[in-house]
């Protein structure tokens, strides 16, 4: 056993009881517990992972990637679905970085704790939690129909961007308060303003963080398939999209599509198209987690 | 009023005449041009707690003036108020005056920007940011929008030189700040406000987290620097209040009990309760 028992069982202390045996017990029991846990939440990941992989890494061929569907999508490529789950999430990120960070700045750094930033506050996690349907609609309701942008990138880029908005915000607040309050004082005590002061030491100091949130947004805007739904997501399309106002086939759509909607659809295609989605969200998930842990590595404080 | 955007290094008249309270009974000397007037100064703060009750206070030129006293007596308050970092606290009533040649710095038109540069300030303990040492030190002049090389070379060479740590880091300029020690990382904050050439020196306990040597090198450089600067220092310790005090001020409670030159005050208090502190009766 380790030197503290060794030392709990020489030196008998007359105040405190002996590390009895039970004691022991309990407590190599709950670590089996605890690693047990870890276990049953891992495996089941890795096996979907390993699964789809075997499945559906003999389908991918540059054919595959870059080439039209043919035949009722039974064969031919995913080329337009890859396309256009590129387009939406640089949409997406378009609009939802810019205003999400601006958004944290603002709470982080100039908002006072009062009642009306609280209420923002509880609105945003709330945000958080409504399901991906519900944006659907509403951006259905909203911008496909309400502001005629019709079933377009540009409605499905905002009903993503939207649905992404609340994740960025908590993360870029969260990464801007982990700097240490001490370097906004000394900047502003050597004369600087408090936007000189965010933009020369809280920025760079938060942006690991904040790029870290902004990918783990956008990997989920790319991954879903219901506020696309109604907002941009084409059933087919023999050509690509030309401009942000033209629909688009998306992989998640996609993959819902020829799952569930085309007989007869041959299941390496399927498997196929749940890889390329797959390697483009653990890709962003890679990116993300290279970024932090570069960032902890040559962090000063 | 042109506050603070001109006209700063010109004399002005002071507004009001020097009569106050604090400089009476225990105030021996008499101050001719004090840099800093403390008018009838009371801050308190958002939760109800007064900080600084009616401060009445004159602080002269090339001195070292020493505020002291048990904690939460308000001496980091003052001090903070007289570069107006107290803005970013949560001080709801401030009352009174404080004067910086003839101009009130609490006034609302202060440029504030412009204040802080006038008037430096070190913390008790080193932060030094998260960028390398000349960068730290140009800090405040990129802030200012100085880009002219030659002159960031001469005042970072200049004022590590004036904060005694010039030969400890001159080759090693562009190594990140948090590489050196305590003591070193507290001279580079006090290098770092004197960058700006300011005319004024606050320090709030500089050398609470530094060893003996290093505290040191920081009195030895602060008792050169007064030649040229006004340098208001909260002290550590009691002992460290009587080695550097020109004139030194006892804060009790919010409240100044005696403010006289610096060896009175250490052998020959006035007030019983400088005396029982003084000598160690509480603390």
């Amino acid at each position: 056993m380790t030197a503290g028992n060794n030392f709990s069982t020489t030196v008998e202390s007359r105040v405190l009881p002996s590390f009895s045996r039970r004691r022991k017990w309990i407590q190599r029991i709950g670590f089996t517990g605890l690693t047990l846990a870890t276990l049953v939440t891992v495996t089941p990941i890795l096996l979907i992972v390993i699964h789809i992989f075997s499945n559906g890494l003999p389908a991918i061929s540059w054919e595959f990637l870059f080439e039209f569907p043919r035949d009722g999508m039974r064969s031919g490529g995913i080329f337009p679905a890859i396309v256009g789950t590129f387009w939406l999430t640089l949409g997406t990120a378009a609009f939802s970085v810019p205003l999400g960070i601006g958004a944290a700045i603002y709470l982080s750094e100039y908002a006072t704790e009062n009642r009306w930033t609280r209420a923002i506050r509880i609105a945003i996690i709330n945000l958080a939690g409504i399901p991906s349907i519900v944006y659907g609609l509403f951006g259905l309701g909203l911008f496909v129909i309400f502001l005629r942008m019709g079933t377009s990138i540009l409605a499905g880029s905002l009903t993503l961007a939207i649905m992404t908005l609340p994740v960025i915000i908590s993360t870029t607040e969260e990464a801007l308060r982990a700097v240490p309050n001490s370097f906004r004082v000394v900047s502003i005590s050597l004369g600087g303003t408090r936007w000189q002061t965010i933009r020369r030491v809280v920025l760079p100091q938060a942006l690991p963080g904040i790029l870290t949130g902004v990918v783990l947004g956008l990997e989920r805007a790319a991954g879903e398939t219901a506020p696309i739904l109604f907002t941009v997501a084409a059933f087919y399309l023999a050509r690509l999209p030309s401009s942000i106002f033209d629909a688009t086939m998306a992989l998640p759509y996609h993959l819902f599509v020829i799952s569930t909607q085309v007989p007869g659809m041959p299941i390496q295609i399927q498997y196929g198209t749940a890889v390329v989605l797959l390697t483009f969200v653990l890709l962003m998930n890679i990116t993300a987690t290279v970024i932090r842990s570069w960032a902890r590595a040559r962090r000063q404080w | 009023m042109n506050a603070f955007n001109s006209d700063l290094n010109e004399p002005s008249p002071v507004p009001m005449e020097v009569k106050p309270r604090a400089l009476n009974a225990s105030m021996e000397i008499v101050l001719t041009d004090p840099k800093i007037i403390v008018e009838h100064l009371s801050i308190s703060y958002s939760d109800g707690t007064e900080s600084l009750k009616d401060i009445y206070l004159a602080i002269p030129k090339n001195a070292i003036t020493v505020l002291f006293g048990p904690a939460g007596g308000g001496k980091s308050t003052l001090l903070r108020t007289i570069n107006r970092l107290n803005d970013l606290a949560d001080v709801v009533k401030v009352q009174g005056h404080v004067w910086l040649d003839g101009v009130d710095i609490l006034s609302p038109e202060i440029d504030v920007i412009k204040l802080r540069r006038k008037v430096g300030i070190v913390f008790a303990r080193p932060v030094v940011l998260p960028l390398t040492i000349r960068q730290n030190l140009t800090y405040g002049l990129e802030l200012a929008g100085q880009k002219d090389r030659t002159i960031h070379a001469d005042a970072v060479e200049r004022s590590l030189k004036a904060a005694a740590i010039w030969d400890e880091v001159k080759d090693r300029l562009d190594e990140p700040a948090v590489s050196l020690s305590g003591g070193q990382q507290q001279r580079i904050c006090l290098a770092r406000s004197l960058v700006l050439e300011p005319e004024v020196i606050l320090l709030d306990e500089p050398t609470s987290g530094l060893d003996p040597i290093s505290t040191g090198k920081v009195e030895a450089s602060l008792q050169t620097l007064k030649e040229n600067y006004t340098i208001v220092l909260v002290p550590h310790s009691v002992q460290q209040a009587a080695r550097v005090a020109d004139y030194a001020a006892f804060f009790l409670g919010g409240e100044l009990i005696e403010y006289t030159i610096g060896k009175q005050i250490f052998t020959n208090p006035l007030d019983s309760r400088t005396e029982d502190y003084v000598e160690g009766r509480f603390g």
